[in-house]
């Protein structure tokens, strides 16, 4: 049952993204371009989402747990750190050079062709390396340190 | 400023908004999950038992989110004329910065921001920064 909901929250995600314009990269480039004609459409998108989103995170928090599942996952108060800013500015700048993010991206790739096909690919490339990096430095913590020792011990 | 009157939607768009937040009302009630798209599509790339079916399940609804849509009604129009290694440039600065950043315009910019997260409010800030920044120098300096 949670798999059925699962889909049916990406489908109403996806058709979203189609009525508010969003899966259209030259409308998102047009909201960015404030120095053009701007559109303003992608505000609108945000105010309605976020409003729906904050009654939902609310209502969340005088639940234990979710319908289907043990407990509800809500990322903790992390801290503000070097990875947050740089990663999200390296986002914004891709986002800014193609008009995609994440979301869209995965909505257009049936109707979008080729270009789509091909900035959604890059995108999971990206992700990937990040996995591969992440690898890498949970092995380097968790070297043996034999080779530590100074000299004279 | 010059507001782009013959384009803006606000109400499809407030509508599509309100549909977007009960996708993630739903996700987050019927799952105990936050509908961060770069994080779902992401925790495929790092499988672990019983994680994996219904991040493919959401992910499988937004692909056929616009061929579901195209059985009852037109889609709006779609514009992407970008050249291939511009979609490449910009498709790896989304991916490598989404994850580390951990989030993007849904998980930071919607829900973290539903939630007033200080690290969402703060991440939302700088890639919409680095979005106006980006297109400005792409459109006004370099003249694309």
């Amino acid at each position: 049952m949670n798999l059925v909901t699962a889909f049916l929250s990406g489908l109403l995600f996806g058709a979203g993204l189609i009525l508010s314009g969003m899966s259209n990269p030259a409308k998102v480039l047009a909201f960015l371009d404030l120095a053009g004609t701007w559109d303003p459409s992608l505000l609108f998108v945000m105010v309605g989402a976020i409003l729906v989103a904050a009654l939902a995170f609310r209502f969340a928090r005088t639940r234990m747990r979710p319908l289907f599942g043990s407990h509800i996952h809500v990322p903790g108060a992390g801290r503000i750190d070097i990875p947050l800013v740089l990663g999200s500015t390296v986002f914004g700048i891709g986002w800014g050079l193609v008009g995609y993010c994440p979301g869209p991206a995965l909505t257009a790739l049936a109707v979008g062709g080729r270009s789509t096909l091909l900035f959604v690919a890059a995108m999971v490339a990206g992700m990937a390396i990040f996995e591969v990096v992440q690898r890498m430095r949970a092995s380097y913590a968790a070297r043996p340190r034999v080779a530590a020792g100074r000299p004279g011990d | 400023m010059h507001i782009d009157w013959l384009h803006f939607t606000p109400w499809d768009s407030l509508a599509g908004g309100i549909l977007i937040g009960l996708a993630t009302a739903l996700l987050l009630l019927a799952n105990g999950r936050v509908a961060g798209i770069s994080g779902i599509l992401g925790g495929l790339l790092r499988p672990a038992s019983g994680d994996i079916a219904w991040r493919l399940c959401f992910v499988l609804g937004l692909f056929l989110a616009p061929l579901v849509w195209l059985a009852m009604r037109a889609m709006p129009p779609a514009q992407i004329d970008h050249s291939p290694a511009m979609l490449a440039a910009g498709g790896l600065l989304v991916g490598i910065g989404t994850r580390f950043g951990s989030g993007c315009t849904s998980g930071h910019g919607v829900c973290g921001i539903a939630r007033l997260s200080p690290r969402s409010l703060l991440a939302t800030a700088c890639f919409m920064a680095a979005g106006f920044i980006t297109v400005f120098v792409v459109r006004h300096v370099l003249g694309h």
